[in-house]
């Protein structure tokens, strides 16, 4: 169930998105004129197969890899305009955006819990705050009672868990997933799908998961394809 | 939330191993300095403690701590009838290398002015000062030997009676105090045949010449102690002492001996610098071992924070993608040098007081030194970061989606 408020802005609105690597007789184009919105709340899956730029979409609008031509704005404020930031990307990031990937990248010297207050500290929340917020959100993604516990100690699921506990601590407006169940069992992997869902439902943060799982894509808002660095005009999911 | 102290405590035991290799090189580093320092304390310990004012030495040398220097002992009461002079001491100073107890002992013969000087001063340990003027003597314990060992030195048995701490000489070998007349008669000892070739030679030589004919008690006195010559038996000793009288200004008395044609003399601050040049070499040698040592450690510390580093590539993509300044990652990395230097710096201490006793030569720990290292310390863990920060600045957060 959508729970987007018309008068908010897009989660992220992307306009004309190019990037092209390299120059010349080795110039590649990875994306080309892409544009799309994401309301608040609303959980989007990326599809297309590999080197169709899906990647590359979700670095550019991630702040990591910049587009060579086109405009960004997240949560309303525009921050990159072609290849030229108009924020501090890194400051951004911190505060308004929230990364999961195929593996859970969990810094593997912290624990359960300080992997993911060690988001907010980042974002200087005193540490007491953080840490209670941390433990609430290991709470509500069932892995509290492994808050203690190194990543190695904790299964691919626990992890995944545990890395979207880390993606939400600064509610970000955005939170971009890259193939987040990949190395997960279906049914692990449906789980991890649907914890996106109700996130971005409750946290009223818009997500896109690039994802090549087809047996999870009705719990998706809405599904974008990509092939050839082209965005095809979007689905809905059912 | 310190990421340094969590990373060490996830990888404790490779850090603890790390810490002590670190400990290792510095304690040596330590060491050189302890050594160089125990090298001049022992050298002047000697000097500092006769608190003379004066040396008066063989005319042309330098003295007994440069070169060998030979004087007549009478000239003490010389020395002694000089205005000024409060007191004048003959110094006789050598090394002798015997065995004793079936192994080398290498000791350091000097002699004090009994009954005026009878050791006291010195800092003993255990047993007395001397009590008679022969055959009796003070050992450093450092000679290994213990309190009533009779050593059997040129043909007498000397029986230890007192046992002192930290006097030994130049070259790290322990003294042991004598009488002056023992002293000597342990430097001037000969085997018995080569006292009989010797006399057999005077006489030789005198029944050649007229003058031993002529006078037949002169083979006599030929044939009899070198001593009871007296134009043979002149007992040399290495130095006098001089302490000048309150209020009297030593550079005046110097004068005096200046102007004796077969003397030079000396302030004890000359004496202090020629002993000090004379371990010069020494010191050169263990300044070049430490800057090296210091230069490798920090090498060593370099390559191993850069590894360290390396191993947090990753870690450290996800933190700069996640948003963090990049003062958090410095602070990682300059955290772990910092504490690899302390600890390293901590286990060079405790290992060296556990170590340093078992050295051949004393290894000298002083406030300064250890400040002076730490100061080292502290600069080489901060450059040896330089390399591991300049790695973690060039990880860039994409370096997470790859």
């Amino acid at each position: 169930m959508k729970t987007i408020l018309p008068s908010e802005a897009p989660s992220v609105a992307a306009q004309s998105l190019t990037k092209i690597y390299g120059r010349g007789n080795t110039e590649v184009v990875a994306m080309r004129d892409v544009s799309f919105q994401i309301q608040r709340g609303e959980v989007v899956a990326l599809l297309g197969p590999s080197g169709a730029g899906k990647s590359t979409l979700l670095s550019a609008v991630g702040l990591i890899n910049p587009p060579t031509s086109g405009r960004i704005a997240i949560g309303g404020r525009p921050v990159m305009n072609g290849p030229r930031p108009l924020v501090d990307l890194r400051a951004f990031r911190r505060k308004h955006l929230g990364f999961v990937f195929q593996k859970a990248n969990l810094i593997p010297f912290l624990s359960a819990l300080e992997n993911v207050q060690v988001a907010m500290e980042i974002n200087d929340a005193p540490p007491r705050q953080a840490r209670k917020r941390a433990l609430e959100l290991l709470e509500y993604l069932g892995v509290a009672d492994r808050s203690r516990n190194l990543p190695a100690a904790l299964s691919g699921g626990q992890q995944q868990r545990v890395a979207v506990a880390r993606a939400l601590a600064n509610a970000p407006s955005l939170i971009l997933a890259d193939e987040p169940t990949a190395a997960l069992d279906s049914h692990r992997g449906r789980q991890v799908m649907e914890l996106f869902r109700m996130v971005a439902h409750e946290q009223k943060a818009g997500v896109i998961v690039v994802t090549h799982d087809q047996r999870a894509l009705d719990v998706f808002d809405r599904i974008l394809e990509m092939e050839d660095g082209v965005l095809r005009p979007s689905a809905s999911a059912s | 939330m310190n990421l340094a102290l969590r990373d060490i405590r996830h990888k404790l035991s490779r850090f603890l191993l790390t810490a002590v290799g670190i400990g290792l090189l510095l304690m040596i580093v330590m060491g050189m300095a302890g050594i160089y320092q125990g090298l001049s304390e022992d050298a002047l310990s000697f000097l500092e403690r006769t608190k003379a004012d004066l040396w008066v030495v063989q005319r042309g040398t330098r003295g007994p701590f440069a070169e060998i220097s030979r004087l007549p002992w009478s000239l003490e009461d010389r020395v002694h009838a000089v205005t000024g002079v409060a007191d004048a001491r003959a110094f006789v100073s050598h090394t002798i290398q015997r065995e004793y107890r079936g192994r080398p002992l290498r000791i350091v013969v000097q002699g004090l002015a009994w009954p005026r000087d009878n050791g006291r001063t010195l800092p003993l340990i255990a047993g007395r000062s001397i009590g008679q003027a022969h055959y009796e003597m003070l050992a450093d314990r450092s000679l290994g030997l213990r309190l009533g060992d009779r050593i059997p030195l040129g043909k007498d048995l000397y029986t230890v009676v007192g046992m002192t701490t930290g006097m030994v000489g130049q070259s790290g070998d322990g003294i042991a105090f004598f009488t002056i007349p023992d002293a000597i008669a342990i430097q001037y000892d000969l085997p018995g045949e080569a006292v009989r070739l010797e006399r057999e030679a005077r006489r030789s030589r005198l029944t050649k010449q007229d003058l031993g004919n002529i006078q037949p008690l002169l083979l006599e006195r030929a044939a009899g102690p070198a001593s009871e010559l007296p134009a043979l038996g002149t007992q040399n000793v290495s130095a006098i002492m001089v302490n000048v009288a309150p209020g009297v200004d030593p550079g005046r008395v110097a004068k005096v001996f200046s102007g004796w044609s077969d003397v030079t003399v000396y302030s004890n601050d000359v004496q202090r610098d020629l002993l000090l040049k004379a371990i010069e070499r020494n010191r050169k040698q263990l300044g070049l071992f430490r800057r090296l040592l210091v230069i490798i450690s920090a090498i060593i510390m370099a390559l191993i924070l850069y590894t360290l580093t390396l191993d947090k590539v990753h870690d450290i993509a996800m933190l700069k993608l996640m948003g963090a300044r990049n003062r958090v990652v410095v602070a990682l990395i300059l955290q772990q040098a910092l504490l690899l230097g302390a600890m390293g710096y901590g286990l060079a201490y405790i290992m060296g007081l556990w170590v340093f006793p078992f050295f051949p030569r004393r290894v000298a720990i002083t406030r300064e030194n250890l400040a002076q290292l730490a100061l080292v310390v502290l600069a080489i863990s901060v450059l040896s970061s330089l390399l591991g920060i300049w790695k973690a600045m060039s990880v860039q957060p994409n370096e997470v989606v790859s």
